[in-house]
């Protein structure tokens, strides 16, 4: 992980190179969005099934471009005090009777020293807009269709001007605006004027050729053959008509299992077996499991023959 | 054509263009804002601002290889998954070499028949008429002899007929809607996890109590409250729209557009052999507009009806989306599946499973003697918490009254169960 903080890069192929050097293969459509985003200070709005390494982008961003990551989880009721800032009520009070007992009962210093910044516990939407020395942070806004349109509207507001108001201490802005990365699952549409301020892009499941690559890098030491079978054999799942098709996420977990067993090819049995690693939904694996594994086996060993 | 943008834009002027091929000249963002224009016609809605991005972003990124350049506009143009597909077709036609687009006009025109024109891909219709506007009305006094089929295929048991409306005598369906309007939503208000300010709340807001006790200066402390704030779940629509419940459908369209009007959130389904999203439809204020768009958009009207396999498809594809945040589902058929089998008891099942309230709306239920016995019926009823009829404007008040928390057991679907059993 680099600590020294980069540039951003200058082309799209900069872009792919720098994502290439985290381990992360993207497909030139993302890499070109992400260079955009970054060149013209636009947020970046991914979305995609569960799976696919939406969150991981924003991970690999900072960590190649030597950024602080500043992660907002968002969930159902998620509102300024849990996102921008909150006030540390148990010490404000305790200074409150300090004073008190002391004497001091001069209200507008109390009042002063009570609200400063001792006591202003930082959230992720502040910490973002705080200066940073090693240039802007990254802020990834996770899972955003779990919250609710007040959210939405609050968000779209911050993401305008970056800067927020605190009442009791003024405004913060800003310096540098932070990249923002803002992922979606899309279990409810986001409203479209947050979309517009923003770079969209659906992130897709890769072709046979990314994934391989993906395998490869990211579990090392795998069989060659197991990899090509492996990826295959998911390739033509995805096909198929399941409730939920496995994610990138669902490949490597497969590889690595299938590693661990010590397998060096598919067979139907250990298939069988570790099917709950790919499919999360008993209806699909009921209808995998068994001859439904050994057919889709055969039918990725006859299209690698016929490959060659 | 004078264009407001020219001036700003001369700086691209004479810089040369090879996506838009050979000696077409080098008026590049001309072109580009030429392109959002066609977008803008084909209903990806782009805005001036989105135009700017756009020329920044070619610039940015250069115009190198026809892929970047294709990405780069995707990237600035389409904010939504949907609009990928007329994008692509619009690039590509836009875009492209001089030929294909003489082809184009030439299919527009009239020919002789020499054989069927090869059917073009989904969204170029859309792309086609908003390239070719102009070209369309200029041409529009010979069409009426030559009819250019190229959309629709006919399947055996869909029926491409559009629904006709007028059944019900004009002056009983003016009565209805205005009484449907008239319903008063007494409003199901779901908890949320939001908390706001609420003087009899349980949960202590210390910020509120703090700001009051500092304006007393600290010396004593003033509770404020918060509770949980409250709103309404969205509703899902699933309306059955086969032969057999053609007399109801209209009125309950006229319903559901109701309820859209007065709720924010109703995404509403029609189905029969296939399942149509006609959400967007209804959203339009005037009523007779909005179910026009309706039945332009749905293909297999009165047909037959195919329950497991329309709910597999709701399933699939639009129960993660419109489900999420305590949805309440309204299921409007009458149950008489064409070959009930184990997959509907599955799919009903799940569509249960994902939702909040299932409440199943049977016009059947409109006749006195009504038993569940039908094998259809039987399979669906287990699955559901309610079970009204909805004939008639009455039935509609119950419905409404039943969306708010009175719910009562009136609707409770085992009682149908053990009279059978």
């Amino acid at each position: 992980m680099t600590t020294a903080a980069r540039p951003i890069p200058d082309s799209i192929d900069a872009t792919l190179h720098l994502l290439g050097e985290a381990d992360y293969l993207a497909d030139r459509s993302l890499a070109t969005v992400l260079f955009l985003a970054l060149r013209m200070g636009r947020p970046i709005f991914l979305e995609g099934e569960a799976g696919v390494g939406k969150t991981e982008i924003a991970k690999v961003l900072s960590s190649t471009l030597g950024r602080r990551l500043i992660r907002l989880q968002c969930y159902e009721g998620l509102d300024v005090a849990a996102a921008v800032y909150e006030w540390n009520y148990a010490e404000q009070m305790i200074a409150i009777r300090l004073a008190e007992a002391e004497g001091n009962i001069d209200r507008d210093r109390l009042s002063h020293d009570v609200f400063s910044d001792r006591f202003l516990i930082k959230r992720p939407l502040l910490q973002a807009l705080e200066p940073d020395t090693a240039g802007a942070p990254v802020l990834l806004i996770d899972e955003l269709d779990r919250t609710d349109e007040a959210f939405e509207a609050f968000l779209l507001e911050v993401l305008a001007d970056f800067q927020v108001t605190i009442p009791e201490l003024g405004t913060v802005k800003a310096a540098h605006p932070p990249i923002v990365v803002i992922t979606s699952n899309r279990t409810r549409e986001i409203h479209d004027a947050l979309k517009r301020r923003c770079l969209y892009h659906w992130v897709g499941y890769p072709n046979a050729e990314r994934e391989l690559a993906i395998v490869r890098t990211k579990v090392p030491g795998i069989g060659k053959k197991l990899s090509q079978e492996i990826v295959h054999f998911v390739q033509a799942l995805r096909k198929q008509d399941l409730f939920k098709a496995p994610g990138v996420a669902e490949t490597l977990d497969w590889a690595s299992a299938l590693t661990e067993l010590d397998a060096v090819a598919l067979d139907p049995a250990t298939v069988s077996d570790t099917l709950g690693v790919l499919l999360k939904y008993q209806d699909d694996i009921a209808r995998l499991e068994g001859s439904g594994a050994k057919e889709l086996i055969e039918q990725v060993r006859a299209e690698l023959r016929a490959a060659e | 054509m004078a264009d407001p943008l020219a001036p700003s834009l001369s700086g691209f002027a004479g810089r040369p263009s090879p996506a838009s091929g050979g000696g077409e000249g080098g008026r590049l963002a001309d072109n580009i804002v030429h392109f959002a224009r066609a977008l803008r016609a084909a209903g990806i809605p782009v805005g001036p601002g989105a135009v700017l991005d756009a020329l920044e972003a070619v610039q940015a990124a250069g115009v190198g290889a026809k892929d970047d350049f294709y990405w780069t506009l995707h990237a600035v143009f389409v904010k939504r998954h949907e609009q990928s597909i007329v994008f692509e077709q619009a690039f590509r036609i836009f875009f492209r070499k001089r030929g294909y687009l003489d082809q184009l006009m030439a299919m527009m025109l009239p020919q002789a028949p020499g054989g069927p024109p090869p059917p073009p891909p989904p969204a170029a219709t859309r792309v086609q008429d908003a390239l070719f506007a102009d070209l369309q009305d200029k041409l529009k006094p010979e069409e009426r002899e030559i009819e250019l089929d190229t959309t629709y295929t006919v399947s055996d048991r869909e029926l491409l007929q559009k629904k006709d409306f007028a059944q019900m005598t004009a002056a009983e369906i003016a009565a209805a809607r205005l009484a449907i309007k008239r319903m008063v939503l007494s409003l199901d208000e779901v908890k949320t996890r939001r908390l706001a300010a609420d003087r009899r709340g349980h949960i202590i807001d210390m910020r509120r109590t703090l700001r009051a006790s500092m304006k007393a200066g600290g010396a004593f402390i003033d509770l404020k409250y918060l509770g949980l704030k409250t709103k309404l779940p969205p509703v899902v629509a699933l309306l059955d729209i086969s032969g057999s419940m053609s007399d109801y459908t209209r009125l309950f369209l006229h319903f559901l557009h109701a309820i859209t009007d007065a709720r924010k959130r109703v995404h509403t389904f029609l189905f029969g052999t296939r399942l149509t999203n006609v959400t967007r439809a209804l959203k339009a204020r005037d009523p007779d507009e909005a179910l026009s768009l309706c039945s332009a958009s749905v293909l297999d009207w009165s047909g037959g009806t195919r329950i497991a396999t329309s709910l597999h498809a709701f399933n699939k594809s639009w129960a993660r989306r419109v489900l999420g945040q305590g949805a309440i589902v309204l299921l409007i058929t009458d149950g008489l599946e064409r070959d009930p089998d184990d997959r509907l008891a599955f799919e009903i099942d799940r569509l249960h499973r994902s939702c909040r309230r299932l409440i199943w709306l049977n016009p059947l239920l409109r006749f006195e003697g009504f038993e569940a016995k039908a094998k259809g019926i039987q399979t669906i009823l287990p699955h559901v918490d309610e079970f009204r009829p909805i004939h008639n404007l009455d039935s509609m008040a119950e419905l409404t009254r039943a969306l708010s928390a009175q719910g009562g057991h009136a609707g409770d679907p085992k009682q149908w169960l053990r009279r059978v059993a």
